[in-house]
C-alpha cells in the first residue's frame, strides 16, 4: 500500500514536470512571438509629457495620468491595440492636449515615467507637428486658410507662414505653414483645428517625424551670426576686370 | 461559508472603490490595481509590475516605490496570496468556471504547481532583455482590473477566456498566474496560517481536498501527522479558508505560523 502511495507520487511527479516544462516552453514561445515587443511595435502613438524612450519599461499602466487629466486628452491605448495595452496615450485630432500650467499628469504618474523634472510647458516633447499633406492644405492651394497657424498656442515660434511666390498663378503670394520643432510641443492644437475632413498637418512621434543633420555639419550663416565674422578667411577679393580681348579677325586665323 | 462570504465581499468592496469614481464621480482611489493613490495619501504598486519596471532598467520614483514596499509588507503579514483569494477579481471568474467544471465532465487536464514559477521567471527575463513591462500585454490580472476600472467593454473577451480556461483546466488561470507565483514568495514567510489543529479527527471525507484551490499544500500538515507541522505552510496556499469553511470536524482554522 505504502509502495504503491509512493511509485503513484512519483510517476505523478514526472507527469507533472513533463506538463510543466512542456506548458513552460509552449507559454515562452507563445508570449516569445507574440508579447515581447521591444518597441511600440511600429504602433504610431503619442505619448503624454515627460515621456522619454524608454516609456513601455518605465510606465506601469496604471491609468492614473488619464484620471488626472482635466481635459480627457489622455486615454490608454485599448485592449487588442498595438503599442502596449493600458499605457497612456493621445489622439490630436479628438481631444489635444491643452498644456496645463501645473502638470497634472505628471504629477499623478507614480513611477517617473513622465518625467518629474518637466515643470515649464513650453519645453514639453510629445511629439512634433508636420504638415504631411502638402497637395491638400488650403494654404499650399493658394487659399488664405492658416487655421492651424492661428489655433498654435506658440504662435509665430513653433508655427509660422512663409510666404513664397504663387508660380501657378504668377502673381499671387502662398502662405506656407512652417512647423519649427524647437518650439513645437505636440499639443496637437493644428491637427484638431485643420478644416479638412482628414488633417492635412499632423503630430507625429519626433522619432518617426525628425530627421537628423550630419554631427561635421555647420550652418555657414549660424556660425557667422555668432561668431559676429566669417569663420573662414574671406574669400580674395580681386579687382573686377573687364573682359579685355577682342575676338580675333577672320583673315587672322586663317592658315 | 463564512469565509467564502467574507471573500466575495472583500472583492467585490475593493472593486466598488475603485469603480466609485469612474460611475459615481466619488474618487477614493484613483488609477488601477497596477498601481493607485487612496485618498491622495496611500500609494500602492503592484509587485509583478514593479518587479518588472526595475528589471527594464528604471528607477521608479519615491511614489511607486513606496506603493510596492506596503503592498509587500501587507502581504507579508497577511499571507502572500491573500491578494488571489481576497483582493483579485479574477478569482471569482475561476471559482464561477472551477465550481462548473467540478459539477461536469468539461476538463479534467491539469497544469502543474511549478508552472508559475516559470512563467515568473521567463515574465523577468523578458523584461530584463527586451526594456520592456511585456507581460504587461498579456497579464490578465491587471488587464481585468483595470480594464473594469476603466470601462473598456472589450474585457469581456478577456473574462471569457479566462473563464474557458478555468472550464478546462483544474485551478484555471490562478494555478499558473505569475503575480500569484511572486505572492507566494511572500506566502512561505508570513506569520498568518491556517492550521489543521485537530487533525486527528480527520475522518477523510475529502472535502477540503475537493475544494481547496491548491489541494497540494494541504496534503503534508493533514495527513502525515507523523512529525509534520499541523501548519499550512506552503506559500502556494491562499488563505482563503475554504477548507475551513467546508470541514464538518473543525480540524481547520486561522493562526500563527509559530
Amino acid at each position: 500500500m505504502g509502495n504503491d502511495l509512493k511509485s503513484d507520487t512519483n510517476t505523478n511527479r514526472r507527469q507533472f514536470l513533463a506538463t510543466s516544462a512542456t506548458a513552460a516552453c509552449g507559454v515562452v514561445a507563445l508570449f516569445g512571438l507574440s508579447g515581447c515587443t521591444p518597441d511600440d511595435g511600429g504602433a504610431v502613438l503619442l505619448r503624454p509629457p515627460g515621456a522619454k524612450g524608454d516609456f513601455l519599461g518605465a510606465c506601469i499602466r496604471c491609468g492614473q495620468c488619464v484620471r488626472a487629466c482635466p481635459h480627457k486628452t489622455l486615454k490608454l491605448v485599448g485592449l487588442l491595440q498595438r503599442g502596449g495595452t493600458g499605457s497612456p496615450h493621445y489622439e490630436p485630432r479628438q481631444i489635444p492636449c491643452e498644456m496645463c500650467a501645473d502638470l497634472p499628469c505628471i504629477k499623478a504618474c507614480p513611477t517617473g515615467a513622465l518625467d518629474p523634472e518637466l515643470t515649464d510647458v513650453n519645453k514639453i516633447k510629445m511629439g512634433v507637428a508636420v504638415l504631411v499633406d502638402q497637395e491638400n492644405c488650403l494654404n499650399y492651394l493658394g487659399l488664405r486658410c492658416g487655421v492651424c497657424y492661428r489655433a498654435c498656442p506658440s504662435i509665430d515660434k513653433a508655427l509660422t507662414l512663409d510666404a513664397r511666390h504663387n508660380s501657378r498663378s504668377g502673381k499671387h503670394t502662398l502662405f506656407l505653414p512652417k512647423v519649427h520643432s524647437s518650439h513645437c510641443t505636440g499639443c496637437g492644437k493644428c491637427e484638431k483645428s485643420c478644416v479638412l475632413p482628414i488633417a492635412a498637418i499632423k503630430v507625429l512621434p519626433r522619432s518617426l517625424a525628425k530627421g537628423k543633420l550630419g554631427e561635421h555639419y555647420r550652418l555657414g550663416w549660424e556660425e557667422k551670426a555668432k561668431k559676429g565674422k566669417s569663420l573662414i578667411p574671406e574669400a580674395l577679393d580681386l579687382p573686377d576686370r573687364m573682359p579685355e580681348f577682342t575676338l580675333p579677325s577672320l583673315d587672322e586665323v586663317k592658315p | 461559508m463564512k469565509y467564502l462570504l467574507l471573500r466575495r465581499l472583500s472583492q467585490l468592496t475593493i472593486l466598488t472603490v475603485f469603480l466609485l469614481g469612474p460611475l459615481a464621480g466619488v474618487w477614493i482611489v484613483q488609477g488601477s490595481m497596477a498601481g493607485s493613490m487612496t485618498l491622495d495619501v496611500l500609494p500602492l504598486t503592484d509587485p509583478l509590475v514593479f518587479l518588472q519596471t526595475v528589471l527594464t532598467g528604471h528607477s521608479p520614483a519615491a511614489t511607486a516605490l513606496a506603493g510596492g514596499i506596503i503592498v509587500l509588507g501587507f502581504y507579508l503579514l497577511v499571507g502572500g496570496r491573500v491578494f488571489c483569494s481576497w483582493v483579485c477579481p479574477i478569482n471569482m471568474i475561476n471559482d464561477g468556471a472551477g465550481w462548473i467544471r467540478q459539477r461536469t465532465s468539461i476538463g479534467d487536464g491539469s497544469l502543474g504547481t511549478t508552472l508559475r514559477y516559470w512563467l515568473l521567471g521567463f515574465v523577468s527575463i523578458l523584461a530584463f532583455t527586451t526594456g520592456v513591462t511585456g507581460w504587461e500585454d498579456s497579464n490578465p490580472v491587471n488587464i481585468v482590473s483595470r480594464s473594469l476600472v476603466f470601462l473598456q467593454w472589450q474585457v469581456i473577451w478577456v473574462i471569457l477566456s479566462l473563464f474557458i480556461f478555468g472550464l478546462l483546466l483544474k485551478g484555471g488561470w490562478c494555478r499558473i498566474c505569475p503575480t500569484g507565483a511572486l505572492y507566494s514568495l511572500l506566502g512561505y514567510l508570513s506569520p498568518l496560517k491556517v492550521r489543521s489543529s485537530n487533525r486527528e479527527t480527520c475522518d477523510h471525507c475529502n472535502a477540503c481536498y475537493q475544494v481547496c484551490p491548491e489541494p497540494q499544500v494541504l496534503v503534508t500538515p493533514l495527513k502525515n501527522s507523523a512529525g509534520s507541522s499541523p501548519v499550512i505552510l506552503s506559500g502556494q496556499c491562499t488563505n482563503c479558508g475554504r477548507c475551513i469553511d467546508v470541514c464538518h470536524k473543525n480540524i481547520f482554522k486561522f493562526g500563527s505560523r509559530f
